[in-house]
Protein backbone atom coordinates (compact mmCIF):
# COMPACT_ATOMS: atom_id res chain seq x y z
CA UNK A 1 0.00 0.00 0.00
CA UNK A 2 1.71 3.62 -1.03
CA UNK A 3 2.09 6.09 1.63
CA UNK A 4 1.99 9.95 1.19
CA UNK A 5 4.40 11.27 3.36
CA UNK A 6 5.65 15.00 3.81
CA UNK A 7 9.47 14.69 3.16
CA UNK A 8 11.74 16.70 4.43
CA UNK A 9 14.52 17.98 2.29
CA UNK A 10 17.60 16.33 3.50
CA UNK A 11 20.27 17.26 0.91
CA UNK A 12 19.83 18.74 -2.53
CA UNK A 13 23.43 17.92 -4.50
CA UNK A 14 23.41 19.51 -8.11
CA UNK A 15 25.49 17.17 -10.25
CA UNK A 16 25.44 19.35 -13.41
CA UNK A 17 23.40 22.41 -14.80
CA UNK A 18 20.26 21.10 -15.11
CA UNK A 19 20.60 17.52 -13.53
CA UNK A 20 20.32 17.01 -9.23
CA UNK A 21 19.87 14.40 -6.71
CA UNK A 22 17.23 15.69 -4.44
CA UNK A 23 17.09 13.03 -1.05
CA UNK A 24 13.73 13.08 1.15
CA UNK A 25 13.34 11.74 4.59
CA UNK A 26 10.95 9.13 3.84
CA UNK A 27 11.74 6.12 6.30
CA UNK A 28 8.14 4.48 5.77
CA UNK A 29 8.99 4.59 1.56
CA UNK A 30 12.48 3.37 1.95
CA UNK A 31 11.58 0.19 4.03
CA UNK A 32 9.30 -0.72 1.14
CA UNK A 33 10.32 0.49 -1.87
CA UNK A 34 11.92 -2.14 -4.36
CA UNK A 35 14.41 -2.01 -7.28
CA UNK A 36 12.44 0.02 -10.10
CA UNK A 37 9.68 1.32 -8.33
CA UNK A 38 8.68 4.69 -8.33
CA UNK A 39 7.10 7.77 -6.43
CA UNK A 40 4.88 10.65 -7.19
CA UNK A 41 6.40 14.20 -5.90
CA UNK A 42 4.50 17.26 -5.51
CA UNK A 43 7.50 19.81 -5.99
CA UNK A 44 6.17 22.81 -4.66
CA UNK A 45 2.77 23.20 -2.49
CA UNK A 46 -0.65 24.81 -3.48
CA UNK A 47 -2.44 24.75 -7.53
CA UNK A 48 0.21 25.49 -10.16
CA UNK A 49 2.28 23.56 -10.90
CA UNK A 50 -0.72 21.23 -9.80
CA UNK A 51 0.36 17.50 -10.80
CA UNK A 52 2.98 15.11 -9.04
CA UNK A 53 5.52 14.21 -11.09
CA UNK A 54 6.75 10.55 -11.27
CA UNK A 55 10.66 9.30 -10.39
CA UNK A 56 12.60 6.19 -9.95
CA UNK A 57 13.70 5.54 -6.37
CA UNK A 58 17.07 6.31 -7.21
CA UNK A 59 18.80 5.84 -3.87
CA UNK A 60 17.56 4.35 -0.55
CA UNK A 61 19.29 6.07 2.64
CA UNK A 62 20.53 4.46 5.33
CA UNK A 63 21.17 5.81 9.38
CA UNK A 64 24.02 5.57 11.42
CA UNK A 65 22.45 2.05 12.32
CA UNK A 66 21.64 0.85 8.84
CA UNK A 67 17.52 0.93 8.98
CA UNK A 68 16.17 3.44 5.85
CA UNK A 69 15.48 6.70 6.77
CA UNK A 70 14.91 8.04 2.98
CA UNK A 71 15.15 7.82 -0.51
CA UNK A 72 16.83 9.92 -3.03
CA UNK A 73 15.78 10.64 -6.35
CA UNK A 74 17.64 12.15 -9.96
CA UNK A 75 15.77 14.84 -11.78
CA UNK A 76 16.69 16.52 -15.11
CA UNK A 77 15.42 20.08 -14.86
CA UNK A 78 13.06 20.26 -18.15
CA UNK A 79 10.45 22.14 -16.71
CA UNK A 80 8.22 24.14 -14.23
CA UNK A 81 8.23 21.15 -11.48
CA UNK A 82 11.70 19.69 -12.66
CA UNK A 83 12.91 23.20 -11.52
CA UNK A 84 11.53 23.61 -8.57
CA UNK A 85 12.93 19.98 -7.70
CA UNK A 86 16.08 21.98 -9.17
CA UNK A 87 16.06 24.55 -6.73
CA UNK A 88 14.38 22.73 -3.47
CA UNK A 89 15.67 24.17 -0.53
CA UNK A 90 17.08 22.21 2.49
CA UNK A 91 14.21 21.14 5.56
CA UNK A 92 11.33 22.31 3.34
CA UNK A 93 8.62 19.47 2.86
CA UNK A 94 7.54 17.83 -0.41
CA UNK A 95 4.79 15.25 -0.75
CA UNK A 96 6.57 11.93 -1.98
CA UNK A 97 3.33 8.54 -2.52
CA UNK A 98 4.62 5.67 -2.80
CA UNK A 99 6.47 2.95 -3.31
CA UNK A 100 4.45 2.43 -6.34
CA UNK A 101 4.46 -0.07 -9.62
CA UNK A 102 5.80 -3.07 -10.51
CA UNK A 103 9.63 -3.66 -9.94
CA UNK A 104 12.36 -5.47 -11.67
CA UNK A 105 12.43 -9.04 -11.72
CA UNK A 106 15.90 -9.69 -10.05
CA UNK A 107 18.29 -12.29 -11.39
CA UNK A 108 20.06 -14.80 -9.45
CA UNK A 109 23.93 -16.30 -10.30
CA UNK A 110 24.95 -18.08 -13.20
CA UNK A 111 22.63 -15.38 -14.84
CA UNK A 112 24.45 -12.39 -15.76
CA UNK A 113 22.58 -8.60 -15.21
CA UNK A 114 23.29 -5.90 -18.00
CA UNK A 115 21.97 -2.76 -17.01
CA UNK A 116 21.68 -0.41 -20.05
CA UNK A 117 21.19 3.15 -19.07
CA UNK A 118 20.39 6.71 -21.10
CA UNK A 119 20.90 10.02 -19.23
CA UNK A 120 18.36 10.01 -16.56
CA UNK A 121 17.29 6.68 -17.49
CA UNK A 122 20.03 5.88 -14.65
CA UNK A 123 17.41 6.91 -11.86
CA UNK A 124 16.23 3.02 -11.12
CA UNK A 125 20.32 1.44 -11.79
CA UNK A 126 21.21 2.40 -8.51
CA UNK A 127 19.27 0.36 -6.26
CA UNK A 128 19.26 -2.50 -8.93
CA UNK A 129 23.05 -2.89 -8.89
CA UNK A 130 23.02 -2.90 -5.27
CA UNK A 131 20.15 -5.98 -5.01
CA UNK A 132 22.43 -7.57 -7.95
CA UNK A 133 25.80 -7.39 -6.44
CA UNK A 134 24.31 -8.71 -2.95
CA UNK A 135 23.14 -11.91 -4.82
CA UNK A 136 26.54 -12.17 -6.52
CA UNK A 137 25.18 -11.60 -9.91
CA UNK A 138 28.29 -10.11 -12.73
CA UNK A 139 26.46 -6.63 -13.19
CA UNK A 140 27.61 -4.52 -15.99
CA UNK A 141 26.14 -0.68 -16.43
CA UNK A 142 26.35 0.24 -20.41
CA UNK A 143 25.31 3.95 -19.71
CA UNK A 144 25.20 6.92 -22.36
CA UNK A 145 25.00 10.98 -22.34
CA UNK A 146 25.43 13.73 -23.96
CA UNK A 147 28.61 14.33 -22.78
CA UNK A 148 31.44 12.95 -19.90
CA UNK A 149 29.79 15.64 -17.26
CA UNK A 150 26.57 13.80 -17.79
CA UNK A 151 27.56 10.51 -16.80
CA UNK A 152 27.32 10.35 -12.97
CA UNK A 153 27.88 7.70 -10.02
CA UNK A 154 30.27 6.49 -11.91
CA UNK A 155 32.73 5.74 -8.95
CA UNK A 156 29.52 4.62 -6.81
CA UNK A 157 29.07 1.54 -9.56
CA UNK A 158 32.35 0.69 -9.72
CA UNK A 159 32.37 0.25 -5.78
CA UNK A 160 29.71 -2.15 -6.14
CA UNK A 161 32.14 -4.06 -8.35
CA UNK A 162 29.92 -3.30 -11.61
CA UNK A 163 31.62 -3.62 -14.42
CA UNK A 164 30.89 -0.09 -16.97
CA UNK A 165 30.28 0.00 -20.94
CA UNK A 166 30.36 3.86 -21.28
CA UNK A 167 29.42 6.70 -24.54
CA UNK A 168 28.94 10.41 -25.30
CA UNK A 169 27.47 11.71 -27.86
CA UNK A 170 30.18 14.07 -28.56
CA UNK A 171 33.00 11.97 -27.79
CA UNK A 172 34.22 12.91 -24.15
CA UNK A 173 34.65 9.66 -22.40
CA UNK A 174 33.61 6.34 -23.52
CA UNK A 175 32.45 5.38 -26.82
CA UNK A 176 31.55 8.21 -29.13
CA UNK A 177 28.07 7.51 -30.15
CA UNK A 178 24.81 5.64 -28.42
CA UNK A 179 24.28 3.13 -25.83
CA UNK A 180 22.92 0.69 -27.89
CA UNK A 181 26.19 -0.14 -30.46
CA UNK A 182 28.23 -1.77 -27.76
CA UNK A 183 25.36 -3.57 -26.35
CA UNK A 184 24.49 -4.61 -29.52
CA UNK A 185 28.25 -6.04 -30.15
CA UNK A 186 28.32 -7.34 -27.14
CA UNK A 187 25.26 -9.20 -27.45
CA UNK A 188 26.57 -10.69 -30.67
CA UNK A 189 29.31 -12.24 -29.36
CA UNK A 190 28.35 -13.71 -26.12
CA UNK A 191 28.25 -17.41 -25.93
CA UNK A 192 24.85 -18.76 -26.85
CA UNK A 193 25.46 -20.81 -23.76
CA UNK A 194 26.16 -17.80 -21.10
CA UNK A 195 22.17 -16.63 -19.20
CA UNK A 196 21.66 -12.92 -19.49
CA UNK A 197 19.43 -10.61 -18.64
CA UNK A 198 18.80 -6.87 -19.69
CA UNK A 199 17.53 -4.09 -17.96
CA UNK A 200 17.05 -0.85 -19.76
CA UNK A 201 15.76 2.60 -18.77
CA UNK A 202 16.38 5.75 -21.09
CA UNK A 203 15.26 7.65 -24.01
CA UNK A 204 12.27 6.15 -25.92
CA UNK A 205 14.59 5.85 -28.94
CA UNK A 206 16.96 4.28 -27.03
CA UNK A 207 14.57 1.52 -25.20
CA UNK A 208 13.29 0.43 -28.91
CA UNK A 209 16.33 0.07 -30.28
CA UNK A 210 17.76 -1.70 -27.34
CA UNK A 211 14.76 -4.08 -27.01
CA UNK A 212 15.23 -4.72 -31.05
CA UNK A 213 18.64 -5.78 -29.92
CA UNK A 214 17.47 -7.79 -27.15
CA UNK A 215 15.07 -9.50 -29.71
CA UNK A 216 17.39 -10.09 -32.11
CA UNK A 217 19.90 -11.83 -30.30
CA UNK A 218 17.59 -13.76 -28.47
CA UNK A 219 18.00 -11.91 -24.78
CA UNK A 220 15.14 -11.08 -22.26
CA UNK A 221 15.21 -7.51 -21.59
CA UNK A 222 13.07 -5.86 -18.64
CA UNK A 223 12.41 -1.94 -19.51
CA UNK A 224 11.38 0.20 -16.99
CA UNK A 225 9.42 3.05 -19.43
CA UNK A 226 8.94 7.00 -18.57
CA UNK A 227 5.53 8.31 -19.68
CA UNK A 228 3.20 11.22 -18.54
CA UNK A 229 1.71 10.27 -15.61
CA UNK A 230 -1.61 11.68 -13.60
CA UNK A 231 -1.57 9.77 -10.95
CA UNK A 232 0.56 6.87 -10.38
CA UNK A 233 -2.34 4.80 -9.12
CA UNK A 234 -4.15 3.55 -11.75
CA UNK A 235 -7.14 6.07 -11.98
CA UNK A 236 -5.87 8.39 -14.80
CA UNK A 237 -5.50 5.98 -17.98
CA UNK A 238 -2.86 8.67 -18.64
CA UNK A 239 0.38 6.42 -18.76
CA UNK A 240 -0.40 3.34 -21.35
CA UNK A 241 1.58 1.64 -22.96
CA UNK A 242 0.59 -0.49 -26.02
CA UNK A 243 1.32 -4.35 -25.72
CA UNK A 244 0.43 -6.80 -27.59
CA UNK A 245 -2.82 -8.99 -27.58
CA UNK A 246 -2.92 -12.86 -27.28
CA UNK A 247 -5.73 -12.49 -30.25
CA UNK A 248 -3.29 -10.40 -32.16
CA UNK A 249 -3.31 -6.55 -32.05
CA UNK A 250 -2.58 -4.35 -29.01
CA UNK A 251 -4.17 -3.15 -26.03
CA UNK A 252 -3.31 -0.13 -23.93
CA UNK A 253 -1.52 -0.76 -20.31
CA UNK A 254 -1.24 1.67 -17.60
CA UNK A 255 2.62 1.71 -16.57
CA UNK A 256 1.64 3.48 -13.61
CA UNK A 257 0.46 -0.30 -12.03
CA UNK A 258 1.31 -2.94 -14.90
CA UNK A 259 4.50 -1.51 -14.98
CA UNK A 260 6.85 0.83 -14.77
CA UNK A 261 8.82 -1.98 -15.66
CA UNK A 262 7.95 -4.06 -18.76
CA UNK A 263 9.02 -6.90 -20.46
CA UNK A 264 10.65 -5.23 -23.90
CA UNK A 265 9.24 -8.34 -26.10
CA UNK A 266 5.57 -7.45 -24.93
CA UNK A 267 5.82 -3.99 -26.21
CA UNK A 268 4.49 -2.52 -29.42
CA UNK A 269 7.59 -0.36 -30.38
CA UNK A 270 6.50 2.78 -33.02
CA UNK B 1 -24.64 16.43 11.74
CA UNK B 2 -26.33 15.12 8.69
CA UNK B 3 -24.41 15.11 5.49
CA UNK B 4 -26.58 12.58 3.69
CA UNK B 5 -27.80 14.79 0.12
CA UNK B 6 -30.28 13.39 -1.40
CA UNK B 7 -30.30 12.55 -5.76
CA UNK B 8 -33.45 11.62 -6.98
CA UNK B 9 -34.41 8.47 -5.17
CA UNK B 10 -30.80 7.94 -4.36
CA UNK B 11 -29.73 9.02 -0.66
CA UNK B 12 -25.44 9.76 -0.37
CA UNK B 13 -23.80 9.45 2.92
CA UNK B 14 -22.27 12.64 2.22
CA UNK B 15 -22.04 15.16 -0.72
CA UNK B 16 -18.52 13.90 -1.85
CA UNK B 17 -18.59 11.75 -5.40
CA UNK B 18 -15.75 10.62 -7.69
CA UNK B 19 -15.92 11.86 -10.86
CA UNK B 20 -16.19 9.77 -13.68
CA UNK B 21 -12.59 9.00 -15.70
CA UNK B 22 -10.95 10.22 -12.25
CA UNK B 23 -11.07 7.24 -10.23
CA UNK B 24 -10.72 4.15 -12.29
CA UNK B 25 -13.64 1.23 -11.72
CA UNK B 26 -12.95 2.36 -8.05
CA UNK B 27 -11.07 -0.45 -7.61
CA UNK B 28 -7.75 0.92 -8.38
CA UNK B 29 -8.07 3.20 -5.15
CA UNK B 30 -9.20 0.46 -2.59
CA UNK B 31 -6.28 0.61 -0.86
CA UNK B 32 -6.09 4.08 -0.49
CA UNK B 33 -9.22 4.60 0.96
CA UNK B 34 -11.96 3.43 2.15
CA UNK B 35 -14.66 3.04 -0.65
CA UNK B 36 -17.62 2.92 1.40
CA UNK B 37 -16.84 6.39 2.82
CA UNK B 38 -17.28 8.32 -0.06
CA UNK B 39 -20.83 9.61 -1.14
CA UNK B 40 -20.60 7.85 -4.24
CA UNK B 41 -17.75 6.74 -7.32
CA UNK B 42 -18.58 7.02 -10.96
CA UNK B 43 -16.80 4.17 -12.97
CA UNK B 44 -15.19 5.73 -16.19
CA UNK B 45 -17.16 6.02 -19.23
CA UNK B 46 -18.31 2.39 -20.44
CA UNK B 47 -19.81 1.88 -23.81
CA UNK B 48 -21.05 -1.67 -25.07
CA UNK B 49 -17.79 -3.30 -26.56
CA UNK B 50 -13.86 -2.51 -25.03
CA UNK B 51 -11.70 0.47 -26.45
CA UNK B 52 -8.39 0.85 -26.28
CA UNK B 53 -8.54 4.85 -26.53
CA UNK B 54 -5.53 7.56 -27.68
CA UNK B 55 -2.23 7.01 -27.93
CA UNK B 56 -0.09 8.44 -25.54
CA UNK B 57 0.98 11.27 -24.41
CA UNK B 58 -2.52 11.47 -23.11
CA UNK B 59 -2.65 14.61 -20.59
CA UNK B 60 -0.31 17.77 -20.31
CA UNK B 61 -0.32 20.23 -16.91
CA UNK B 62 -1.62 23.62 -17.69
CA UNK B 63 -1.78 26.58 -15.37
CA UNK B 64 -3.33 25.38 -12.06
CA UNK B 65 -4.65 22.22 -14.29
CA UNK B 66 -4.43 19.53 -16.66
CA UNK B 67 -5.51 18.98 -20.57
CA UNK B 68 -6.45 15.19 -21.50
CA UNK B 69 -7.76 13.13 -24.06
CA UNK B 70 -7.39 9.70 -22.84
CA UNK B 71 -10.57 8.78 -25.76
CA UNK B 72 -12.58 6.76 -23.28
CA UNK B 73 -10.18 3.54 -22.74
CA UNK B 74 -12.62 1.32 -21.24
CA UNK B 75 -13.66 -2.22 -21.10
CA UNK B 76 -17.54 -2.09 -22.20
CA UNK B 77 -20.32 -2.38 -19.60
CA UNK B 78 -20.09 -6.27 -19.53
CA UNK B 79 -16.60 -6.79 -17.97
CA UNK B 80 -17.12 -3.84 -15.71
CA UNK B 81 -20.11 -5.84 -14.07
CA UNK B 82 -18.58 -8.94 -14.17
CA UNK B 83 -15.16 -7.82 -13.41
CA UNK B 84 -15.33 -4.81 -11.03
CA UNK B 85 -18.95 -4.69 -9.77
CA UNK B 86 -18.74 -7.96 -7.36
CA UNK B 87 -15.29 -6.64 -5.39
CA UNK B 88 -17.18 -2.55 -5.58
CA UNK B 89 -20.14 -4.01 -3.90
CA UNK B 90 -18.50 -6.11 -1.34
CA UNK B 91 -16.67 -3.44 -0.22
CA UNK B 92 -20.03 -0.85 0.48
CA UNK B 93 -19.56 1.44 -2.11
CA UNK B 94 -21.90 3.35 -3.55
CA UNK B 95 -21.90 2.95 -8.01
CA UNK B 96 -22.89 5.17 -10.04
CA UNK B 97 -22.21 3.92 -13.70
CA UNK B 98 -21.51 6.27 -16.00
CA UNK B 99 -22.95 5.21 -19.63
CA UNK B 100 -21.68 5.99 -23.24
CA UNK B 101 -22.84 5.71 -26.50
CA UNK B 102 -21.84 6.13 -30.19
CA UNK B 103 -26.09 5.25 -31.09
CA UNK B 104 -29.30 6.13 -28.94
CA UNK B 105 -29.28 2.50 -29.12
CA UNK B 106 -26.16 1.54 -27.25
CA UNK B 107 -27.08 4.24 -24.69
CA UNK B 108 -30.26 2.20 -23.95
CA UNK B 109 -28.29 -0.99 -24.01
CA UNK B 110 -25.51 -0.03 -21.69
CA UNK B 111 -28.26 1.45 -19.56
CA UNK B 112 -30.20 -2.11 -19.66
CA UNK B 113 -26.74 -3.88 -18.82
CA UNK B 114 -25.90 -2.12 -15.65
CA UNK B 115 -29.32 -1.69 -14.33
CA UNK B 116 -29.74 -5.80 -14.63
CA UNK B 117 -26.25 -5.87 -12.74
CA UNK B 118 -26.63 -6.06 -8.94
CA UNK B 119 -25.07 -3.11 -7.09
CA UNK B 120 -25.05 -0.49 -9.21
CA UNK B 121 -27.32 2.82 -7.69
CA UNK B 122 -27.51 4.77 -10.81
CA UNK B 123 -26.64 5.90 -14.24
CA UNK B 124 -24.74 9.51 -15.22
CA UNK B 125 -24.64 9.65 -18.88
CA UNK B 126 -22.41 10.48 -20.70
CA UNK B 127 -22.88 13.33 -23.54
CA UNK B 128 -20.59 15.35 -22.96
CA UNK B 129 -17.18 13.71 -23.32
CA UNK B 130 -15.11 16.23 -25.91
CA UNK B 131 -12.96 13.74 -26.52
CA UNK B 132 -13.92 11.14 -29.25
CA UNK B 133 -14.98 11.65 -32.79
CA UNK B 134 -18.17 9.78 -32.54
CA UNK B 135 -20.73 9.69 -29.63
CA UNK B 136 -21.61 11.57 -26.38
CA UNK B 137 -21.56 15.16 -27.34
CA UNK B 138 -23.39 15.10 -30.50
CA UNK B 139 -25.86 14.51 -28.07
CA UNK B 140 -24.72 16.81 -25.52
CA UNK B 141 -24.70 19.72 -28.07
CA UNK B 142 -27.58 19.60 -28.99
CA UNK B 143 -31.54 20.08 -26.77
CA UNK B 144 -33.05 17.90 -29.25
CA UNK B 145 -30.70 15.28 -29.31
CA UNK B 146 -30.40 15.82 -25.16
CA UNK B 147 -33.81 15.23 -24.60
CA UNK B 148 -34.27 12.30 -26.73
CA UNK B 149 -31.22 10.20 -25.16
CA UNK B 150 -32.57 11.08 -21.51
CA UNK B 151 -35.57 10.28 -22.68
CA UNK B 152 -34.88 6.60 -24.06
CA UNK B 153 -32.44 5.60 -21.43
CA UNK B 154 -35.20 7.01 -19.00
CA UNK B 155 -37.66 4.46 -20.28
CA UNK B 156 -35.45 1.24 -20.02
CA UNK B 157 -34.00 1.92 -16.73
CA UNK B 158 -35.39 2.13 -12.96
CA UNK B 159 -32.01 3.35 -11.88
CA UNK B 160 -31.91 6.96 -11.31
CA UNK B 161 -30.68 8.90 -14.34
CA UNK B 162 -28.12 11.84 -14.11
CA UNK B 163 -26.71 13.12 -17.37
CA UNK B 164 -23.39 15.09 -17.19
CA UNK B 165 -23.52 18.49 -19.21
CA UNK B 166 -20.57 19.67 -21.26
CA UNK B 167 -19.81 23.48 -20.67
CA UNK B 168 -18.71 23.26 -24.36
CA UNK B 169 -22.57 25.44 -25.38
CA UNK B 170 -23.57 28.95 -25.15
CA UNK B 171 -26.33 28.15 -22.65
CA UNK B 172 -25.47 25.33 -20.30
CA UNK B 173 -29.07 25.68 -18.16
CA UNK B 174 -31.07 25.44 -21.60
CA UNK B 175 -29.59 21.69 -21.52
CA UNK B 176 -30.46 21.22 -17.96
CA UNK B 177 -34.04 22.28 -18.38
CA UNK B 178 -34.45 19.48 -21.58
CA UNK B 179 -32.91 16.59 -19.39
CA UNK B 180 -35.38 17.78 -16.78
CA UNK B 181 -38.26 17.56 -18.98
CA UNK B 182 -37.09 14.24 -20.31
CA UNK B 183 -37.22 12.78 -16.91
CA UNK B 184 -33.90 12.84 -15.80
CA UNK B 185 -33.46 12.65 -11.74
CA UNK B 186 -30.27 15.19 -11.84
CA UNK B 187 -27.90 16.66 -13.76
CA UNK B 188 -24.03 16.68 -13.17
CA UNK B 189 -21.94 19.51 -14.18
CA UNK B 190 -19.44 20.41 -15.96
CA UNK B 191 -17.02 18.25 -18.06
CA UNK B 192 -14.30 19.53 -19.38
CA UNK B 193 -13.55 22.40 -21.26
CA UNK B 194 -12.34 21.79 -25.01
CA UNK B 195 -9.09 23.32 -24.70
CA UNK B 196 -5.68 23.06 -26.66
CA UNK B 197 -1.68 23.12 -25.78
CA UNK B 198 1.00 23.56 -28.35
CA UNK B 199 4.76 23.20 -27.99
CA UNK B 200 5.94 26.26 -30.02
CA UNK B 201 9.61 24.79 -30.36
CA UNK B 202 8.16 22.03 -32.60
CA UNK B 203 4.89 23.33 -33.26
CA UNK B 204 3.34 19.88 -32.26
CA UNK B 205 0.34 19.55 -30.08
CA UNK B 206 1.39 18.16 -26.98
CA UNK B 207 -0.96 15.57 -26.66
CA UNK B 208 -1.77 12.83 -29.24
CA UNK B 209 -5.28 14.06 -29.56
CA UNK B 210 -4.44 17.70 -30.93
CA UNK B 211 -7.29 18.75 -28.35
CA UNK B 212 -8.74 17.78 -24.97
CA UNK B 213 -10.47 18.88 -22.00
CA UNK B 214 -9.57 21.81 -19.74
CA UNK B 215 -9.79 20.70 -15.91
CA UNK B 216 -8.89 21.52 -12.25
CA UNK B 217 -8.85 24.34 -10.60
CA UNK B 218 -8.29 26.79 -13.34
CA UNK B 219 -11.94 26.37 -14.51
CA UNK B 220 -13.49 26.40 -11.47
CA UNK B 221 -15.16 29.72 -11.39
CA UNK B 222 -16.37 28.86 -14.80
CA UNK B 223 -17.96 25.93 -13.51
CA UNK B 224 -19.43 27.37 -9.99
CA UNK B 225 -21.25 30.05 -12.51
CA UNK B 226 -22.91 27.02 -14.80
CA UNK B 227 -23.97 25.59 -11.74
CA UNK B 228 -25.65 28.47 -10.84
CA UNK B 229 -27.28 29.10 -13.58
CA UNK B 230 -28.50 25.79 -13.69
CA UNK B 231 -29.67 25.98 -10.13
CA UNK B 232 -31.93 28.46 -11.01
CA UNK B 233 -33.29 27.13 -14.13
CA UNK B 234 -34.19 23.35 -12.63
CA UNK B 235 -35.80 21.89 -9.91
CA UNK B 236 -34.15 18.55 -9.98
CA UNK B 237 -30.77 18.18 -7.64
CA UNK B 238 -27.80 19.31 -9.37
CA UNK B 239 -24.07 18.00 -8.96
CA UNK B 240 -21.32 20.25 -9.34
CA UNK B 241 -17.83 19.09 -10.99
CA UNK B 242 -15.35 21.83 -11.67
CA UNK B 243 -11.34 22.05 -9.95
CA UNK B 244 -12.70 21.11 -6.77
CA UNK B 245 -9.46 20.62 -4.56
CA UNK B 246 -10.63 21.29 -0.83
CA UNK B 247 -13.27 21.64 1.45
CA UNK B 248 -14.02 25.82 0.42
CA UNK B 249 -14.20 24.82 -3.19
CA UNK B 250 -16.62 22.06 -2.32
CA UNK B 251 -19.03 24.46 -0.32
CA UNK B 252 -18.36 26.92 -3.22
CA UNK B 253 -20.55 24.90 -5.63
CA UNK B 254 -23.13 24.06 -2.80
CA UNK B 255 -24.19 27.53 -1.86
CA UNK B 256 -24.07 28.14 -5.78
CA UNK B 257 -26.55 25.42 -5.59
CA UNK B 258 -25.00 21.99 -6.12
CA UNK B 259 -26.90 19.31 -4.03
CA UNK B 260 -23.40 17.11 -4.27
CA UNK B 261 -20.17 17.86 -5.33
CA UNK B 262 -17.76 15.50 -7.63
CA UNK B 263 -14.03 15.78 -7.21
CA UNK B 264 -11.68 14.41 -10.00
CA UNK B 265 -8.35 16.18 -11.14
CA UNK B 266 -7.48 16.70 -7.36
CA UNK B 267 -7.94 13.18 -6.58
CA UNK B 268 -4.90 12.59 -8.92
CA UNK B 269 -2.78 14.98 -6.70
CA UNK B 270 -4.02 13.69 -3.37
CA UNK B 271 -5.65 10.79 -3.35
CA UNK B 272 -5.54 10.73 0.33
CA UNK B 273 -8.39 13.82 -0.24
CA UNK B 274 -11.56 12.51 0.80
CA UNK B 275 -11.39 12.56 4.41
CA UNK B 276 -9.75 15.61 4.23
CA UNK B 277 -12.71 17.52 2.36
CA UNK B 278 -15.17 16.04 4.39
CA UNK B 279 -14.04 16.87 7.73
CA UNK B 280 -13.65 20.63 5.96
CA UNK B 281 -17.35 20.68 5.24
CA UNK B 282 -17.83 19.07 8.69
CA UNK B 283 -15.72 22.00 10.28
CA UNK B 284 -17.67 24.41 8.47
CA UNK B 285 -21.09 23.25 9.30
CA UNK B 286 -19.93 23.68 13.02
CA UNK B 287 -19.14 27.24 12.84
CA UNK B 288 -22.34 27.98 11.21
CA UNK B 289 -24.25 25.96 13.26
CA UNK B 290 -25.85 24.16 10.39
CA UNK B 291 -26.77 20.83 11.38
CA UNK B 292 -27.90 19.74 8.43
CA UNK B 293 -25.53 19.95 4.35
CA UNK B 294 -28.39 19.57 2.84
CA UNK B 295 -29.69 23.44 4.06
CA UNK B 296 -26.52 24.68 2.16
CA UNK B 297 -27.43 24.25 -1.21
CA UNK B 298 -28.55 26.88 -3.01
CA UNK B 299 -27.98 29.65 0.37
CA UNK B 300 -26.03 31.58 -1.95
CA UNK B 301 -26.88 35.85 -0.91
CA UNK B 302 -27.42 38.00 -3.72
CA UNK B 303 -28.89 40.69 -2.15
CA UNK B 304 -27.67 43.98 -3.22
CA UNK B 305 -24.08 44.30 -2.14
CA UNK B 306 -24.04 47.37 0.37
CA UNK B 307 -21.15 49.77 0.61
CA UNK B 308 -19.50 47.99 3.58
CA UNK B 309 -17.06 45.59 1.30
CA UNK B 310 -15.65 48.77 -0.87
CA UNK B 311 -15.11 50.50 2.67
CA UNK B 312 -13.49 47.18 4.56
Amino acid sequence: MPIDVAARVIANRPLSSDYNVLALEAPAIASEAAPGQFVMVKPGAGRDPLLRRPFSVFEILRDAGGAPSGISILSKNIGPSTELIYRARLDQTVDCLGPLGRPFTIVDPPTDAWMIAGGVGLAPFATLAQALRARGVRTTLFYGARRAAELFYLDFFRALGVDLALTTEDGSLGERGRIVAPLDRRLASLDRASPVMLYACGPEGMLAATAKSAMKHGRACQVSVERIMGCGLGGCYSCVVPVRSDAGGFHHVRSCISGPVLAADQIVWS
Amino acid sequence: MDLSVRIGSLTLKNPLIAASGCFGYGVEYADVVDLSTLGAIVSKGLFLQPREGHPAPRIVETPAGMLNAIGLQGIGARRFVDEKLPELRARGATVIVNVCGTTLDEYVEVSRVVSDAEGVNAIELNISCPNIKEGGIQFGCSLAGTFEVVSAVRKATRLPVIPKLTPNVTDVASFARAAEQAGADAVSLVNTFLAMVIDVETRRPKISNVVGGLSGPAIRPIAVRMVYECRQTVKIPVIGIGGIADARDALEFMIAGANAVQIGTANFVDPFIWPKVLSGIQDYMQRHDIGRVADLVGTLDTRAQDTEWISS
